[in-house]
């Protein structure tokens, strides 16, 4: 829409939210078996603002001898405790971890937001209620396991060695704890090494919540020790969020060992509009599907396909509703878009926006959108008239960057859509029941959204196809990768 | 013109979208701007059986100082009245700036002949009203009749002559926001210089996601012409909060260009006064009591 104006330029003023109140200690230990013990490795990482690229605080960096005392604690804490506890003794540990997260969900939100770079509206109404629904959810399973799975002799798996993405750290954290624990496994969670602070914090309200010793332990450190995790002996289920090279290797080193594993790996979305969805709501879909989270999600709309007829009309409207994203602090309440997980990430988005360049895409970045000048930033970004060769088209690239591209039939979309190594989510925007149920069974997508997108609910399962994983977390399907069924 | 394909609305989708407006965190100057904005686009509202001379008399001193002992406080935009008061309104008002706008066409029901209506329309630009405040046919409409219900408006809007008009669609009685497009399409395809949600004697009155929709056919009739046409949520508006959460709402599907009572107005008798204690308590630092504001 044009800015000349005879109206009036309103611009908001700045509404920072407070920090004072969110406690981080100078320095965190790893959290082994109910308490917080000095690294045998005796190294500290640093673990910064990305909005700022300030030290927020210094994190223990546990190797190979470290892993090992947390996985013993949690065999341990396994035989001599939470095995033995009845389901509905274990509900009401999980319960109490949930409504400790509800009191404590405004301290949370504003420490994933500093030390994930995340907007504070997307972590006060998203990130943390949903990982308190997400403990609430699964403490009411823990006594109804005998209706999940009818007519089977259910067992608990043992220790659940557990490793966490940085995108969304809580609640990444809550997905993986809260069914194990559920289903009576004992834990070992490492959070990435960009954003531990989160999961520290959980471990400050586990101990609070006076679980007994070693059910959940919270280790901090780097691909090693994710590495020694894996591999240790102990551990009888891995389940793994993060990238698709990680999760092959993992793969490979699970093999022949019994292990159970789950994957969720990366995503390239087809998010799909056909011209009698509509278009208003099509557009505020688009945003939400790629630009939620600075992109940095998994399950991202990161590929529009528009139908011809209706291309310009949305491109239009798209450009014009990006123009009123507020990229920058995301401690303030009004930013829509915030700073980049890290610098390591801004730089292959930064590559890969080149790489859209050198293969003779049209760029769009609103104008009016001035970046901070400290910090990992990057602009909410279109390559218009892409195809499927385009290397921005078939790779992840995990940040606000969306790719178009228009399709004239149903059998070509479907086609186009599929015509990936990935299939972890897709979108559908039309105005026509039937036309959906059509797509949603021949789109190779786990998660299929319709006349929405990004949404999100325990109750839900979720997880991949093809490069994008295998096994589902939430809901009923969430309890089956750590039951045995016999 | 084919209204039946007017573009769809997802109801989902606007709930979500207002959702994300009313999160916005309006503070300090950027408050204060915009709530004295929003002053500036009230509509000042009498429309009773029992309404008098004196009180028409009254609000157009309210509609000229909104409040006393305040600082920089702007008039409201005009204020809205029966066809029998608006020449007494015109008189009272002066030279202050403040519009005279009247309903007409049988308000509120729109029951009644077309000869009637624009006798009713010709009578309020007779007696000197600047704009007028019409109601669709809302019978007409629900059958399927929608050419009728663009005559009719097409009509009326050449009775106008200068006067501007503004055109309540009744959405309280349209049931879905499907038909609330359809509804603003018809409308602005027939020549309204402003839509309008209600006539403030159906509940519900106006409401976000109505006006949301009503916001977007007025962005896309824009995108196609470049016509820009003004828009007026009316009835239930009455906190300052609600105000500012509207003005959002505007600048983030419209534009700038849209935030002057050129473009935009708030229907509303109660409003005024809350905006005032919301810049009085700006300027003083403390909220004082609702007796320091006269009500009319």
């Amino acid at each position: 829409m044009s800015t000349e104006t005879t109206g009036f330029n309103w611009e908001y003023a700045p509404a920072p939210e407070a920090i004072d109140h969110a406690k981080i200690k100078k320095q965190y230990e790893l959290f082994i078996n109910g308490e917080f013990v000095k690294p045998l490795s005796k190294k500290y990482f640093e673990t910064i603002n990305p909005a700022t690229e300030q030290v927020l605080s210094k994190v223990a960096e546990a190797n190979e001898k470290d892993v090992h005392a947390a996985m013993i604690a949690a065999k341990n804490a396994y035989d001599k405790y939470w095995k033995k506890l009845s389901g509905a003794d274990r509900a009401k540990y999980i319960y109490r971890i949930a409504r400790v997260i509800q009191e404590r969900s405004r301290e949370l939100a504003v420490i994933e937001s500093l030390n994930g770079g995340k907007a504070i509206r997307e972590s006060r109404d998203f990130d943390i209620p949903t990982a308190a629904n997400h403990f609430f959810y699964y403490a009411g399973w823990a006594d109804k396991l005998a209706y999940a799975f009818p007519n089977k002799k259910i067992e608990s798996v043992g220790v659940a060695a557990q490793i966490i993405p940085w995108n969304f750290p809580l609640l990444m954290a809550a997905w993986k704890i809260a069914p194990a624990l559920a289903t009576g496994n004992t834990v070992v969670l490492k959070p990435a090494e960009s954003t531990p602070l989160t999961a520290l914090k959980l471990a400050e309200l586990i101990q609070d919540c006076d679980l007994p010793p070693g059910v959940v332990n919270i280790i901090t450190g780097f691909g090693a020790a994710g590495a020694a995790m894996v591999n240790h002996p102990l551990a009888n289920k891995i389940a793994f969020t993060g990238s698709t090279d990680v999760g092959k290797i993992i793969q490979k080193a699970v093999a022949g060992t019994g292990k159970k594993i789950t994957l969720e790996l990366g995503g390239k979305a087809a998010n799909i509009v056909f011209e009698d969805a509509p278009i208003n709501q099509a557009v505020e879909g688009i945003v939400n599907g790629i630009f939620f989270n600075q992109g940095h999600v998994c399950c991202a709309g990161s590929r529009l396909f528009i139908q011809e007829s209706v291309s310009e009309e949305v491109i239009q409207k798209l450009k014009a509703r990006m123009q009123t994203l507020i990229v920058g602090n995301p401690l303030d309440k009004n930013t829509d878009i915030g700073a980049i997980n890290s610098k390591e990430q801004l730089e292959k988005i930064n590559s890969y926006l080149k790489i859209g360049v050198n293969e003779g895409l049209e760029i769009y970045q609103p104008d009016n959108c001035n970046l901070p000048k400290q910090g990992f930033y990057c602009k909410p970004t279109l390559f218009i008239g892409a195809a499927q060769s385009n290397r921005v088209v078939q790779e992840e690239i995990f940040g606000p960057v969306l790719t178009i591209q228009t399709f004239r039939t149903i059998e070509e979309v479907i086609e186009k859509a599929n015509n990936i190594p990935y299939g972890l989510s897709a979108g559908v925007w039309t105005d026509k029941g039937s036309k959906i149920f059509n797509l949603t069974t021949k789109l190779r997508a786990g998660v299929v959204w319709a006349n929405t997108y990004n949404k999100f609910d325990p109750t839900s399962p979720f997880g991949g196809y093809k490069e994008s994983g295998f096994g589902r977390e939430g809901g009923l399907h969430g309890l089956a990768p750590y039951v045995n069924l016999s | 013109m084919n209204f039946k394909t007017s573009p769809v609305i997802d109801q989902v989708g606007i709930e979500e979208r207002v959702a994300r407006f009313n999160t916005r965190s309006i503070k300090k100057q950027s408050k204060v701007s915009a709530l004295k904005l929003a002053l500036n686009m009230i509509d000042l509202t009498t429309l009773e059986g029992k309404d008098t001379e004196g009180k028409i008399i009254q609000m157009c001193h309210k509609a000229v100082q909104p409040g006393e002992g305040i600082a920089d406080l702007p008039t409201v935009a005009a204020v809205c009245v029966y066809p029998t008061y608006v020449a007494l309104a015109k008189k009272t008002l002066g030279t202050s700036g403040v519009k005279v706008a009247s309903v007409a066409t049988a308000f509120p029901s729109g029951n009644s002949t077309r000869e009637i209506k624009l006798l009713d329309t010709k009578l309020a630009v007779d007696n000197g009203a600047d704009e007028i405040d019409m109601v669709i046919s809302r019978g007409e409409f629900l059958k399927g009749n929608y050419n009728f219900v663009f005559d009719e408006i097409s009509a009326i809007k050449d009775a106008c002559g200068k006067a501007r008009l503004k055109v309540i669609l009744e959405t309280g009685e349209l049931s879905t926001l499907d038909n609330v497009r359809r509804a603003s399409d018809i409308a602005i395809a027939a020549g309204a210089d402003f839509i309008k949600t209600s006539t403030g004697k159906i509940q519900p009155a106006a409401t976000m996601p109505v006006t949301l929709v009503m916001l977007e056919a007025i962005k896309d009739h824009y995108l196609k012409t470049a016509q820009m046409v003004g828009m007026k949520p009316a009835g239930g508006i009455s906190t300052a909060k609600a105000a500012l959460q509207y003005l959002v709402m505007v600048k983030e599907t419209l534009g700038a260009q849209w935030l002057s009572n050129e473009w935009f107005r708030f229907g509303a008798s109660s409003l005024a006064n809350d905006i005032i204690l919301q810049l009085g308590k700006e300027q003083k630092g403390v909220y004082y009591s609702k007796d320091y504001i006269s009500i009319d």
